[in-house]
């Protein structure tokens, strides 16, 4: 267990995953971060199996006051080289392509890992970031974190009624925006998908335009054949217009909302930590009450122990919440902004470069 | 322009596709020669087919059109008439009888489709129906305008009695004319000269090379359609995909409590609204402007084909004639031989009737050949203007699109900016 504590030695904001690359079945990612003493740069190589290592030690601080009110910088799925179907309905917008924005999402992981006052003073991000041998790739024992064991008892804790307004007021309002994110999401991602379809079915319409042209030297079959090539160049434009409006979907909004729905799900775990906390705490309150004279001490230890955990989770939480909010409102105009832009240049370069196929096409004789 | 109007009758009888047509001619200029193919702006006219109407209190079968001309052949410069679709099945089994022997390309209507027209009839308003029976329309409004467009068939009197005729005898046996028995028709003629063992003695290259160009653009045109009806569907899909994202952003947008990122998000969601309206427009000018054209030619060249058989078929009348007057010659020769001066006497005259009927079927062939010749160099010219319109049409309205599109993403970027 970790349990000594250090300042990271790399800066936080520009840790970079360069690139990936493929060992059979393994993705291997290269991660780049920058020395504090602007000596140089660490250049690590990491596999999933390392982020998740790393991701378990976090959730381990047991001894750090407050840790379960922590909102964890959210890990992706597990990514391989030839993901089942299964695998790519999970990663949604991250499967798309190869694996740019899964990248992406690992850097921002990292990124904001390190800028956590309390987790970036784990040892394991430093070894994590800066030591050239793999990081131990033992499986880290199970702790409260494990979805798993959460599942079954989830149900029925979650509906919890609170004791704090601004929690109560928070967990309804993330219960409901966790689905709709989810929701747009996978919406979107079903967009970006039929703007795919479309270039390719632009390309093959534009490659058989060309079978269409017919030789000679009648003037009818010339103009016919010159129609063909020049519509078949639209159509090529027009596929390209298509691809360039699909990867920008797919690199500013779709990672935007793939990351805001996974970010909602962070703090919806915390929450329930939290909830769950509560529900202990009041047990112990009942049972320190109800307690026979002859346990009476150590139900009231008890209860003490976790009150003072208790307002640790609280006080820590409120703090996550408030960082939360700016955090994710931050990510999604600079989101939209992007998208926005993006879409913009492209849909005037298209157009300009309609324009001047349309003046061509005016051009050839009647 | 060929406004074809849809009516539906529900009450009409049997497998006959009855769907009413309003149709609307409106000439631009008269020419009283008629014009010759060459000079074509001397005279146009055009049709228009509007939507079809309900027609009730009438009798079960008198859906009709209506036309308006200006032609000075005919009596009134614009009318209207009503006809049903079988009508215009009809008109083209009249024309094809009359006028694809001589070598004429007779342009095809659209066919019967089963499918199509139960859905309309039954009354299922959905968007596929309406889609059926627009398109429907403005097949058939083509096929209007391309017969009138040819001098030749635009003479024939059935021609005139469809356009002006205010009732017209229903036509019959165009059962043939469903969806499979109308390629059957088409296809009758070349698998009838397909299965001619004799092949033909070209003495025109010409022909044959074109033969050739004709069968190679048949097979591109036939995939290049399903190309663009696949690009249809997948336009439609994503104008869907489009309003389903509409919504869940216009969910995030009212379930959001900071107020201008929620304002930001209902603005997305307007906005996607509109580009999904955008898809659907830019879906139906894909349909219209390529795949229904495409899907004309595929048809025209079918006609083509047939004008080719049509010729061969010419020529080996003409054989034939040929074969039987070699034949009476033996047989005079064999009588001359024989002494049998009766027969003789028959021989003789037998032959003299052949040698007329050799001679007239060289000449029959020969102008079938420069009909063909004709037809199919007015069918290039036809097809590349066509294809350069309606390309030109096309392009206009994608560079609409995209310059709406640049409008909404415009309006939409200070909204994005101004989340806080």
């Amino acid at each position: 267990m970790m349990v000594m504590t250090s300042t990271l030695s790399v800066h936080g904001h520009n840790i970079k995953v360069t690139e990936v690359l493929k060992d059979g079945d393994t993705l291997t990612f290269l991660i780049v971060s920058q020395k504090l003493s602007g000596t140089g740069e660490h250049h690590v190589d990491r596999t999933y199996d390392d982020f998740e290592w790393l991701q378990q030690l976090l959730f381990s601080q047991e001894d750090e006051p407050g840790i379960q009110g922590v909102i964890f910088p959210s890990l992706p799925a597990k990514a391989s080289a030839n993901p089942s179907a299964k695998v790519m309905k999970q990663l949604g917008f991250l499967g798309l392509g190869e694996w740019q924005l899964y990248c992406k999402v690992l850097e921002r992981y990292l990124r904001q890992v390190a800028a956590h006052s309390i987790l970036s003073k784990n040892k394991a991000v430093e070894i994590f970031l800066t030591s050239s041998e793999p990081p131990g790739r033992q499986r880290a024992r199970k702790n409260l974190f494990n979805r798993l064991s959460q599942a079954v008892e989830e149900r029925r804790k979650e509906g919890y009624k609170d004791v704090d307004e601004f929690f109560q007021t928070e967990r309804n309002h993330n219960l409901v925006l966790t689905c709709y994110a989810k929701t747009a999401a996978e919406r979107f991602l079903d967009v970006v998908q039929s703007e795919q379809k479309i270039a390719v079915a632009c390309a093959h319409f534009s490659a058989s335009l060309h079978l269409c042209v017919e030789p000679g030297e009648d003037p009818d079959k010339q103009a016919f054949s010159k129609a063909c090539v020049q519509l078949s160049e639209v159509f090529d434009s027009i596929k390209k217009n298509m691809t360039s409006v699909a990867e920008n979907d797919m690199n500013t909004l779709g990672l935007g909302l793939d990351l805001e729905s996974r970010c909602q799900e962070a703090e919806k775990e915390m929450l329930f930590r939290r909830t769950c906390k509560l529900v202990e705490l009041e047990a112990a309150r009942r049972n320190a009450e109800k307690a026979k004279p002859l346990k009476k001490a150590a139900m009231e230890e008890a209860k003490k122990t976790a009150e003072i955990e208790f307002n640790d989770i609280c006080v820590v939480a409120k703090q996550e919440v408030h960082r939360f909010r700016a955090a994710r409102v931050k990510m999604l105009q600079h989101t939209l902004v992007q998208w926005c832009e993006k879409q913009l240049l492209t849909a005037k370069e298209s157009a300009d470069q309609f324009n001047q196929q349309l003046q061509a096409f005016r051009g050839i004789a009647p | 322009m060929l406004l074809v109007k849809n009516t539906l009758n529900p009450r009409s009888k049997g497998n006959e596709d009855e769907v009413v047509l309003h149709s609307l001619f409106t000439v631009f200029q008269l020419d009283e020669e008629g014009g010759e193919e060459e000079q074509e702006d001397e005279f146009e006219i055009s049709i228009s087919v509007k939507d079809p109407e309900k027609i009730g209190g009438l009798h079960p079968t008198n859906d009709v059109n209506v036309f308006q001309t200006q032609l000075a052949m005919f009596r009134n410069k614009t009318f209207t008439v009503r006809r049903r679709f079988s009508d215009f099945l009809g008109l083209y089994e009249k024309l094809s009888e009359k006028h694809g022997p001589n070598g004429f390309i007779v342009p095809p209507p659209p066919e019967k489709s089963i499918l199509g027209m139960t859905k309309v009839k039954v009354g299922k308003e959905d968007s596929s129906s309406a889609d059926f029976v627009e398109r429907r329309r403005a097949a058939l409004e083509r096929y209007l305008q391309r017969v009138v467009n040819h001098p030749s068939l635009l003479q024939d009197p059935d021609v005139r009695e469809f356009l002006e005729r205010e009732e017209l005898p229903r036509a019959v046996g165009t059962q043939a004319l469903s969806g499979a028995g109308f390629l059957k028709m088409i296809n009758k003629a070349t698998d009838a000269v397909s299965k001619m063992t004799i092949k033909m003695n070209e003495s025109d290259v010409w022909f044959e090379e074109k033969l050739q160009e004709v069968e190679s653009a048949d097979q591109q045109f036939r995939k290049l359609h399903t190309l663009v009806e696949s690009l249809v569907v997948h336009r439609k899909e994503l104008s869907l995909n489009t309003a389903s994202f509409a919504k869940s952003t216009a969910m995030l947008g009212s379930a959001e409590d900071n107020t201008a990122l929620s304002r930001a998000l209902s603005q997305l969601a307007e906005v996607e609204d509109k580009m999904e309206q955008l898809h659907q427009e830019q879906a139906a000018n894909d349909t219209f402007s390529f795949a229904e054209l495409i899907a004309d030619y595929v048809r025209l060249l079918g006609a083509v084909r047939g004008s080719f058989d049509h010729r061969m078929k010419a020529w080996q009348r003409w054989q034939d004639a040929q074969a039987a007057l070699q034949k009476k010659r033996e047989t005079e020769a064999k009588l001359l031989w024989a002494n049998k001066p009766d027969k003789l006497q028959l021989a003789k005259e037998e032959i003299a009737e052949w040698e007329v009927k050799v001679t007239q079927y060289e000449r029959d062939f020969d102008k079938v050949s420069a009909t063909v010749r004709k037809e199919v160099n007015r069918f290039d010219k036809e097809k590349a203007k066509n294809f350069k319109r309606e390309i030109i049409n096309y392009l206009e309205c994608h560079l609409q699109s995209q310059q709406q599109l640049i409008k909404y993403w415009e309006a939409f970027l200070p909204e994005a900016k101004a989340i806080a």
